[in-house]
């Protein structure tokens, strides 16, 4: 079976300082991978790499192409890899905001990326826009309304569905759940559950939070000072972690 | 006319120029920058079609100005001297007998020939600017041709006014390449643009020129099922009865009287000396004015 992303050897040094090193995995379709670790463990450098918001200064990423089988996305042309990540990737940021355009209707945040792959027809991009809202359980009526109007939850649901409306195969998604109150957390990682298994969505995941990645994560990664220092099935790692920082990972989750 | 050199700029200057305006001629729609240089009038004036204007012209050339469609506007009146006094060059209100003119918001109701060279005034030339504030961004996004982000604003109209709301400085894609701002022209001046003239755009502030060649392909952006559509005020100009021209509604007293008249104001003038009224006209009289 091909893998989706076949990552190798990455690494992305910051001057003298390690970004990270030595990351390599396979990500197979269907699969969702997550990245757990401290802040500064090099998570989100390591998600900019692979997603070619940075250049690594090592190794290679190779993605399935729909054309052309695996290709190395950070030698490949800069259009080619920019038609990528509005076609078959997706990234969910932190802060809602920075994904989304807030002085645009949560309609047309929706329907930029069908209008980038040339859809032309106002009705049909509307159609969509109001079916992928409902998916994330944002209601037809808030459709002319502007994110700034939105709550955190509802602003993330929308980066969301804005990111998921072409159908992408694989979602880099940066602390989805970050600032946001547990509740909202926890219908976020249920409307993100039933979305993965529905559409059989691969997905890289990172995040501090372990309870994301118990829900969500197939394979686990688990990252200290830009190294990959475990990595497993989730229920693995979790339940008999190896590594002292892992094992300390784990026992610093509070207990209700 | 010795205290200056032929229309005001310095021999260097117009040859960056007109580089720059040749570069814009062979990539039709591409803004080109340039280092505008300062004018003896503030930006938003027009500095950036004087430069042009200045680079163009030539001892032989006639001169005309609109503003709004109309020669005899403070805009228009002051470059007009501009040129008269540091040119020396034959100025005219005719646009048939114009060879160069200088526009801002408008282009002639009468069609330009192939010898006439038409100078736009343009504020902002970016057309993607309002949508993504990055320079950086915006260049990468005409470099890769990446134009999606343009309809996301007829979209936003769309859905908040029922139709394309867009009036005036409406996106074109220039042969099937660049996005371009055809300057503040109202859209109904859009199919214009695909004329004989040579059409030159300049932006002073920006320091952006950009050009389109005679008979260059100007497509209006729009929807499969909200198509392009030109628009005016739906009247006859009350001076001379045009049904064709471009209309500006005028408000006349405090009772909700207005009357519409065309708003290139030779178009108006010539109709009227051939004997056409409107139902607010005056029959035509020699001096009248």
């Amino acid at each position: 079976m091909t893998p989706l992303l076949q990552v190798e050897n990455v690494a992305k040094f910051y001057g003298a300082r390690i970004g990270c090193t030595d990351v390599s995995f396979n990500l197979y379709p269907g699969e969702v991978m997550g990245v757990v670790g401290e802040s500064g463990s090099g998570k989100s450098t390591l998600l900019n790499c692979l997603a070619g918001h940075l250049v690594p200064d090592r190794g290679a990423v190779r993605f399935d192409t729909r054309a052309e089988g695996l290709r190395d996305t950070i030698t490949m042309s800069e259009p080619e890899r920019r038609m990528l990540g509005r076609t078959d990737w997706a990234f969910v940021h932190q802060h809602a905001r920075d994904g989304l355009r807030m002085n645009v209707s949560a309609g047309g945040n929706v329907g930029e990326r069908l209008m980038a792959v040339n859809a032309r027809h106002y009705g049909k991009i509307r159609a969509s826009a109001i079916d992928w809202l409902g998916r994330v359980e944002i209601t037809e009526d808030w459709i002319d309304d502007r994110p700034t109007a939105f709550s955190g939850g509802m602003q993330q649901r929308l980066q969301i569905a804005r990111n998921l409306v072409t159908g992408p195969r694989l979602v880099f998604m940066d602390e989805p759940t970050g600032g946001l109150d547990v509740s909202v957390q926890a219908r976020l990682l249920d409307l993100l559950r039933g979305l993965v298994r529905e559409i059989g969505l691969s997905a890289i995941i990172v995040t501090h939070d372990l309870a994301v990645v118990r829900l969500l994560a197939d394979r686990l990664m688990v990252m200290k000072d830009g190294h990959v220092i475990e990595a497993g099935l989730t229920d693995q790692v979790l339940d008999d972690p190896q590594h002292a920082y892992t094992q300390l990972l784990v026992s610093s989750v509070l207990q209700v | 006319m010795s205290d200056y050199n032929f229309a005001y700029l310095d021999e260097q200057t117009k040859r960056m120029i007109r580089r720059a305006i040749l570069k814009g001629l062979a990539i039709p729609g591409y803004q080109v920058p340039f280092a505008s240089r300062e004018m003896p009038m503030p930006y938003g004036w027009g500095t950036g079609g004087v430069q042009v204007s200045a680079a163009v012209l030539t001892p032989d050339d006639t001169f005309k100005v609109i503003d709004q469609g109309a020669d005899d506007t403070t805009n228009a009146v002051s470059i007009r001297r501009f040129f008269q006094k540091t040119a020396g060059v034959a100025v005219t209100e005719a646009t048939a007998e114009a060879s160069v003119i200088q526009t801002r918001h408008r282009i002639p109701e009468q069609d330009l020939r192939s010898d006439q060279i038409l100078v736009y005034q343009v504020p902002i030339p970016e057309p993607l600017r309002f949508l993504e504030p990055s320079e950086v961004e915006t260049r990468k996004m005409h470099g890769l041709e990446e134009y999606g982000l343009m309809h996301v604003k007829l979209y936003e109209d769309i859905s908040q006014h029922g139709d394309i709301a867009t009036a005036y400085a409406y996106p074109v894609k220039v042969e099937g390449r660049y996005m371009m701002d055809p300057s503040p022209i109202p859209k109904f001046d859009n199919p214009k643009l695909e004329m004989a003239g040579i059409q030159l755009f300049g932006a002073g502030r920006e320091q952006r020129i950009y050009a389109l060649p005679p008979y260059t392909k100007v497509v209006s952006l729009d929807f499969e099922d909200y198509p392009f559509q030109p628009t005016k005020a739906d009247h006859a100009c009350d001076l001379c009865g045009s049904e064709v021209s471009y209309l500006d509604e005028l408000i006349v007293d405090d009772q909700g009287g207005r009357m519409f008249m065309c708003s290139d104001t030779d178009y108006c003038a010539t109709r009227r000396r051939q004997g056409h009224v409107g139902t607010q006209g005056l029959p035509h009289k020699e001096d009248a004015a």
